[in-house]
């Protein structure tokens, strides 16, 4: 069974399709990295297969349709980690570790143990032990990412879907997050999705690659598949060189388009 | 499991802890005491806490106080200072309300335009109800039904226009809403320059010494909002988060947000209608609260009402004795003395960080 299933998902917002007839099988424990460039839907597309935004076509969470799935019900199979997610400065890393249990709770109800347990947990798993009592507005950039995949492991959804989770993050911790990811993939059976701009580390940390351009996939397959000069120089008006290293290829920007 | 459990950090929620419920109740019963024995005559505070356990039925005390001034304690007193206190809280927790639902430190009950409408309401009912006394009882209701209209449009034109940032699209509709109201409320004013000073003073707020009606009036209002907004605290720590993320936390985020404000506009409007727009309350309170406290909204909403329902039960002494027997406007002493106050907590926690 997929944990995604995607079939001619068109998306329109203000009357223009960002996202067109986009179909797509991804299996459980995947890692899958949404490339393209600005404006080519991956943000849309992530909303809308995280319920975010309404569209046309169909789209199943683990073999169940998500227009019948109820929001909370949703919200257990599947986390969203946005962008640039809101960190309140006063909240304390516990506290919003522990909203990622919102799913499992009526709108009166307050936690149990379950849910102190499951943000524990995911707290020990991102070694945050020790930042659990200090305010989101203390933390660094590098924590607070660590913060916000915690509180999306606390939701213990088995599909994660990430906007550009290493915009803000230098090189180091851009590597850091990944890693982390990468392990956690394999710890928790997690299926990954991921918006990413840098497309060397979106070859060497994905197993497929899905291009969009002008909300429609144009290339999917491994990464040295996809990621080709003529096809990045097609949809991104770049000038690049791809270059083949041992642990997969490389994208270097090139100052002059190649003889 | 079990061991891992074990090994595993506690996970702390600081919703309101023990010492501070305890501060803010102290802080609150403070202001109370203060409350009912100052004023312009002297009942003196021994005997006004004799009075007050009599009548709280504790065996073998019985009211020093003679039948005036028991008169004076109980049916003026003790009703206006309750009336502050249930004003107070409610201002303060709608705001810390609006603050989470709109994830806008500036928010304050107002904001949707409660408090515009309100003051159409009123000043019509002054320039062109008739002067009599049930002109005066009107007055109440045509706010509160001024200051409910006003958000009911401002929520459907936020509603039809804005679709993903639905909560800045509220802002705006509120700020529209209350413009509008505004010039109309100053174009009444000036063509009844008559009831100018009337209208002025009602909006800039006092608390009417009219004994019990009016808190028998306000008091389910609050209760039932109060009520609403604090079984809510959980989910308004959730909604800070943004719409999106709220949502995608499984959250029904507009129907949350509906009932939150609704339950803090329709206390706002009650609160108003009885005291007029008391300025500042609503906004100072949950701020100096989470700067001393740096809490989440679970702890800080009810927080807020009891330390807003203390903060003007003081500013009504204030107002009752500043000038005394004249009465300063309540909402020129919570700004008067507010002010100062919240600069010098922001000083202190900047000295602090």
């Amino acid at each position: 069974m997929s944990a995604i299933s995607l079939e001619r998902v068109t998306v329109t917002l203000g009357g223009r399709e960002v996202v067109r007839e986009v179909t797509a099988e991804i299996e459980t424990g995947d890692w899958v990295a949404l490339i393209g460039p600005n404006g080519a839907g991956k943000t849309s597309l992530l909303r809308a297969v995280a319920g975010l935004l309404p569209c046309d076509g169909s789209v199943s969470l683990e073999g169940a349709s998500l227009a019948e799935l109820g929001r909370r019900e949703r919200a257990q199979r599947l986390a969203l980690v946005p962008q640039e997610p809101r960190t309140p400065p006063w909240l304390t890393v516990a506290e919003y570790v522990l909203m990622g249990r919102t799913p499992y709770l009526r709108p009166l109800a307050r936690e149990g143990d379950a849910d102190h347990d499951a943000a524990a947990r995911a707290l020990s798993r991102l070694d945050l032990d020790e930042l659990a009592e200090r305010t989101l507005g203390t933390l660094s950039g590098g924590e607070r990412q660590r913060v916000v995949v915690a509180r999306a492991l606390a939701q213990e959804a088995s599909i994660v879907l990430l906007d550009e989770p290493t915009a803000s993050l230098d090189i180091g911790h851009q590597q850091q997050a990944l890693d982390l990811l990468d392990a956690l993939r394999e710890t928790e059976g997690l299926t990954l999705v991921a918006a990413m701009h840098d497309l060397t580390l979106a070859a060497q940390y994905a197993d497929r690659v899905l291009l969009l351009d002008q909300g429609r996939v144009v290339a999917d397959g491994a990464p040295a598949e996809v990621l080709t000069e003529e096809a990045l120089a097609q949809h991104y008006g770049a000038r690049v060189r791809v270059v083949t290293l041992d642990d997969g290829v490389a994208v270097l920007p090139a100052r002059r388009a190649s003889v | 499991m079990e061991a891992a459990a074990a090994q595993a950090p506690a996970v702390r929620v600081r919703g309101v802890t023990p010492g501070w419920a305890l501060a803010a109740v102290a802080f609150l019963l403070l202001a109370l005491v203060v409350g009912v024995a100052v004023g312009p005559v002297d009942l003196g505070v021994g005997d006004v806490l004799q009075s007050i356990a009599a009548k709280l039925g504790v065996p073998g005390v019985h009211s020093p106080l003679s039948p005036t001034a028991e008169a004076i304690l109980w049916d003026l007193r003790v009703p206006r200072v309750v009336l502050a206190a249930l004003v107070g809280g409610m201002l303060a927790t709608a705001g810390a309300t609006y603050q989470g639902v709109f994830h806008n430190p500036l928010a304050d009950p107002y904001l949707l335009g409660v408090a515009a409408g309100a003051g159409l309401g009123a000043t019509l009912s002054i320039a062109y109800l008739p002067h009599t006394l049930s002109g005066h009882e009107l007055l109440p209701l045509a706010a509160f039904v001024g200051g409910s209209v006003a958000v009911v449009i401002a929520y459907s034109i936020g509603r039809a226009a804005g679709r993903e940032r639905d909560s800045a699209t509220l802002v705006l509709a509120g700020v529209t809403v209350a413009s509008f109201f505004t010039a109309l409320q100053t174009f009444v004013q000036q063509r009844n320059t008559d009831t100018l000073q009337e209208v002025t003073s009602w909006i800039l707020g006092s608390l009417p010494n009219t004994g019990w009606s009016d808190v028998r009036t306000l008091a389910p209002y609050v209760l039932v909002a109060t009520a609403v907004i604090v079984a809510l605290r959980r989910v308004v720590d959730v909604l800070s988060l943004g719409d999106l993320e709220a949502e995608s936390l499984g959250i029904h985020v507009r129907r949350v947000r509906l009932a939150l404000v609704v339950a803090a506009t329709v206390g706002t409007a009650a609160a108003v209608a009885v005291s007029g727009l008391i300025a500042f309350v609503g906004i100072i309170v949950p701020h100096a609260v989470r700067l001393v406290v740096g809490t989440s909204y679970r702890g800080l909403l009810p927080l807020s009402f009891v330390v807003g329902a203390g903060f003007l039960v003081l500013c009504d002494v204030i107002a009752r004795t500043a000038l005394s027997p004249a009465e300063v406007p309540i909402g020129v002493v919570t700004a008067l003395f507010g002010a100062p106050a919240f600069a010098l907590v922001l000083r202190a926690r900047g000295s602090r960080a």
